[in-house]
């Protein structure tokens, strides 16, 4: 079985000004989006307390939030979560009650409407937990970042390193746009997928500038445009079958792992898609516009003549 | 070309063979268990211990399964949890308070493999279920501490040695000691110089008086924050021993933080009761000479309080006694009045303070005050009678038995250095854990599956190898999780999904570099040698940069992120090794040694 018979190279690099606007396009309404509504971050970040509850009989989310507004919880949050029998409750941080008291308090009170309400998970995050996490959790993106750019300068040239590291930062703003624009909630584990497809679409680029590389070596005559269409054309099989079983995994946790793990696949997800699409069409003509060309690779030989004189 | 030489055959066989033998442990599951282990440091869990177990377990009527020594416990493990139950019950009623008798899973793997020291994956918290908390040590608090029990040391030295002063206050992170003239001080300065050590100190003079400013050196403050913290642990350690749990994790982490996980701990709120009880226990004079007035401020060197009954007290702010003075505290009755009390027993140090104190001080007041949450009470305030030497106190009066015991077991679980608050709280129900662990290995399962079957379909015997490749990468991530007892997430789990999608990579990338070469007219056995080899290096490239993003994450992630990222990293190391190793050895096996080969099954 073959899905991919390619006779001739698909020129790409023609299509520049056509995929650079739609990515640009992408971009800025990802930037812009998450310019306005911002992130839904998740009470690792913001600090605050999450439970999680069981009823045997479909709850009735009504009483539940009577309930906890009786208890003088007004602000809780109180949505079903994965199923009708659970309720999710959420209580933003309070100012006079010590954090980790909040969830016994919800608890009491949600046991005495109902003593068959089964505890499944409570978090409480203090505030200065979730700064720090943020901190952290930028300095780990700043840490992947520059260390994909060193490795690739290390194993290729500054000009790829760039490239890669410019076409998969917008991979993430992407993502990080469309968890803005469906105030889709930013978690821990979402930030971990976020960083897991920044080191993981990379592989992406790196396997078509490889074949760069090699094309420069074995291709003569060719110019950069075709070298680089041929190794885009030559490597698309491997990356539409590698994304693709990558993509049955992930599709699995999708729909399968339960809520926690659902916005973390989902971060992978949108990752996955956008590196085929980024690595192919980003970061390959941004190779052009950096002036990649035969001379970065092939270092000038030295003449015989210069080894014979005295 | 297309073989291996045999240490490279031997080298996968045993790869392979150590992952199945560490992996065994992971298909017995686990059985209710009891633990009983030894609370004081005196006791040691051996081969007595174990006896005395089994014998109370056999005249009780209760069989186990196993009865082991494993590290500083006797384990037992039952076919069900209602004989777990009954055995913890005789067992907590006959080994008395010097052992703690905890319920616990242990696994069923056979002894063989435990001798091999194969053991199951270490689940994390939200596959178990548990508590998990993050408590903050206040450094401010234990630094005003040392240095107000400084200022009572300085003023004693000065004392001691006849210089004059009129006067030592603390101001902020400084302590200011005045003289009245320069001579004064400047012996004062050599006398403070020689026995505090930890301070620097600064002369300046101010509105006619000649001051002595003591700050505390870059590296006491540290080892003042580091022993606060090391005595908070040790106290978090015997306070969790009091709650029964079988595996506790107490650790520091970062400069002023500490961990505490209880796996299978179910009544959070008494967890949290015990551990957020952020008591410390000082040991004052009350104020004798001043009375108390209500609304007013506390007189000068003084601090106001309740005691019990709601009476209040002026108390002097100079401690005699701190809570980690004291090692023993029992509930019992005092011998004359037959009234309930609580006996003491210091340490050392403790004892000679105790004595010089009660020396000076007959006929006085002494407070015995707890703090909780920055609000002391005064727990007792009894009238010293006589010099109390020997560190061993006793507390009597005004107390029933239920309040003797409260105040014995406070004492005796320590107080803490500095105080601690909780700042992040994970608690995962035991039946979300068993649905996290379902969910994970169903998302698992159906997408090894689901590529497998394309892989077979789309590369015929090639794909059937490189399924076989992931399958043995499977195996070695999770011997080496097993091996390693690294604590498997959730996230961790979703990790060995997604290290196994995207190791497939690594056969996608040789086995169309073998269809290519093959189309371009080269021989089978030459096609399948150029894909792996010109393969090797774009393997290696993509993996890598995964890499520097799994270490990143393992650095700055916390908790269940950092599992995720221990499953990255060693996915990706095992996943270089079986897709590369392991499949090329099933290839050369296969083909290798036709030495005709004219057409190879790669679809």
């Amino acid at each position: 079985m073959e899905f991919f018979k390619i006779k001739k190279d698909i020129p790409f690099m023609s299509y520049g000004k056509i995929t650079t606007s739609i990515s640009l396009v992408t971009f800025l309404l990802a930037v812009f989006f998450l310019a306005t509504k911002g992130l839904n971050f998740g009470i690792d970040f913001t600090g605050g307390t999450v439970v999680e509850v069981h009823y045997v009989q479909p709850a009735d989310l009504v009483k539940v939030r009577e309930q906890l507004a009786a208890a003088d919880m007004h602000d809780a949050l109180v949505q079903n979560f994965g199923s009708s029998h659970d309720v999710l409750i959420q209580v933003p941080p309070k100012q006079n009650i010590a954090g980790a008291k909040l969830s016994e308090m919800v608890m009491d009170s949600l046991r005495k409407q109902d003593a068959g309400v089964e505890m499944r998970r409570v978090e409480f995050v203090g505030p200065q937990v979730g700064k720090d996490l943020v901190e952290n959790g930028a300095l780990a993106l700043l840490l992947v970042s520059l260390g994909i750019i060193g490795y690739l300068w290390l194993r290729f040239e500054w000009k790829f390193g760039l490239a890669a590291i410019i076409a998969n930062l917008h991979d993430v703003v992407i993502i990080l746009g469309f968890f803005s624009f469906f105030q889709w909630e930013f978690s821990l584990s979402v930030l971990a997928a976020v960083l897991a497809v920044l080191g993981y679409s990379v592989n992406e680029s790196v396997v078509v500038f490889d074949r760069i590389r090699e094309n420069f070596r074995n291709m003569r005559k060719a110019d950069v445009a075709e070298i680089i269409d041929n190794a885009i054309t030559r490597t698309m099989s491997r990356t539409i079958i590698t994304h693709g079983s990558t993509q049955m995994m992930v599709g699995a946790m999708l729909l399968l792992g339960g809520e926690t793990l659902h916005y973390f696949a989902m971060a992978l997800t949108i990752g996955i898609m956008f590196s085929i699409y980024s690595s192919v069409l980003v970061a390959s003509p941004l190779l052009m516009v950096f002036g990649v060309s035969r001379e970065d690779f092939i270092k000038p030989e030295k003449t015989e003549a210069e080894e014979v004189l005295p | 070309m297309n073989r291996y030489p045999l240490w490279k055959y031997l080298l996968v066989l045993a790869a392979l063979l150590a992952g199945l033998i560490y992996t065994l442990p992971n298909f017995y599951g686990e059985s209710p268990a009891v633990q009983v282990s030894p609370l004081r440091a005196s006791l040691k869990a051996d081969g007595a211990l174990l006896e005395r177990v089994s014998n109370v377990l056999k005249s009780a009527g209760v069989n186990p399964e196993v009865v082991a020594l494993d590290g500083n416990s006797v384990k037992a493990r039952f076919a069900d949890t209602d004989n777990q139950l009954k055995a913890k019950d005789v067992l907590a009623a006959q080994l008395g308070d010097d052992y703690m008798v905890a319920l616990n899973l242990l696994s069923r793997s056979p002894q063989w493999l435990t001798g091999l020291n194969a053991l199951p994956m270490y689940l994390g918290l939200d596959l178990r279920g548990g508590v998990h908390f993050l408590l903050q040590v206040d450094m401010k608090s234990a630094l005003g501490k040392a240095l107000e029990a400084t200022t009572g040391d300085i003023r004693s030295t000065l004392r001691e040695q006849k210089i004059a002063y009129s006067g030592v206050s603390r101001e902020g992170d400084a302590l200011l000691v005045k003289f009245r003239d320069a001579e004064a001080r400047s012996k004062g300065e050599a006398e403070i110089k020689q026995r505090f050590a930890d301070y620097v100190l600064n002369a300046k003079e101010a509105d006619g008086e000649f001051i002595l400013q003591a700050t505390l050196k870059p590296e006491a403050e540290r080892r003042i924050q580091d022993s606060a913290v090391q005595q908070n642990l040790l106290t978090l350690r015997n306070r969790v021993n009091e709650l029964g749990v079988a595996e506790p994790v107490i650790q520091q982490q970062g400069v002023d933080r500490v961990v505490v996980q209880l796996p299978g701990v179910q009544d959070t709120a008494r967890a949290k009761d015990i551990l957020g009880r952020t008591a410390t226990l000082e040991v004052r004079m009350v104020d004798e000479e001043r009375q108390a007035v209500p609304g007013a401020a506390a007189p000068f060197g003084t601090d106001m309080f309740k005691d019990r009954e709601g009476n209040l007290l002026l108390v002097k702010k100079q401690v005699i006694l701190t809570g980690e003075r004291i090692n023993d505290a029992q509930p019992g009755f005092d011998n004359r009045t037959n009234e309930p009390a609580v006996h003491i027993n210091l340490d050392g140090v403790g004892a000679r303070k105790f004595k010089e104190a009660t020396r000076e001080n007959v006929g006085k007041r002494m407070a015995i005050i707890l703090f909780e949450k920055g609000r002391g009470e005064i727990v007792t305030a009894p009238v010293i009678r006589e010099e109390i030497g020997g560190g061993r106190v006793q507390i009597s009066g005004q107390m029933n038995t239920v309040e003797a015991q409260d105040t014995a077991l406070l004492l005796r679980a320590g107080a803490l250095a500095a105080p601690m608050e909780i700042i992040e709280e994970r608690t995962v129900g035991p039946s979300l854990g068993a649905e996290n662990i379902k969910r994970g290995f169903d998302s698992t399962k159906i997408g090894f599956i689901m590529i497998a079957v394309f892989m077979i379909a789309y590369y015929l015997m090639f794909g059937t190898i490189s399924v076989l490749a992931l399958g043995a990468n499977l195996l070695l991530l999770v011997a080496l999780l097993s091996m390693l007892q690294a604590t498997l997430t959730l996230p961790g789990m979703a990790g060995i999904a997604l290290t196994l999608g995207m190791a497939i990579d690594a056969n996608v990338l040789i086995n169309e570099r073998i269809r290519e070469e093959l189309r371009n007219g080269v021989t089978p056995q030459a096609a399948i040698h150029a894909g792996y080899d010109r393969a090797f290096g774009t393997i290696l490239d993509s993996n890598i940069t995964t890499l520097i993003a799994g270490i990143a994450l393992f650095m700055f992630g916390s908790g269940p992120i950092k599992g995720f990222a221990v499953v990255l990293c060693l996915g990706i190391l095992t996943s270089m090794f079986s897709a590369i190793m392991v499949s090329r050895a099933m290839v050369n096996i296969i083909y290798g040694s036709k030495a005709r080969l004219t057409k190879v099954a790669i679809g």
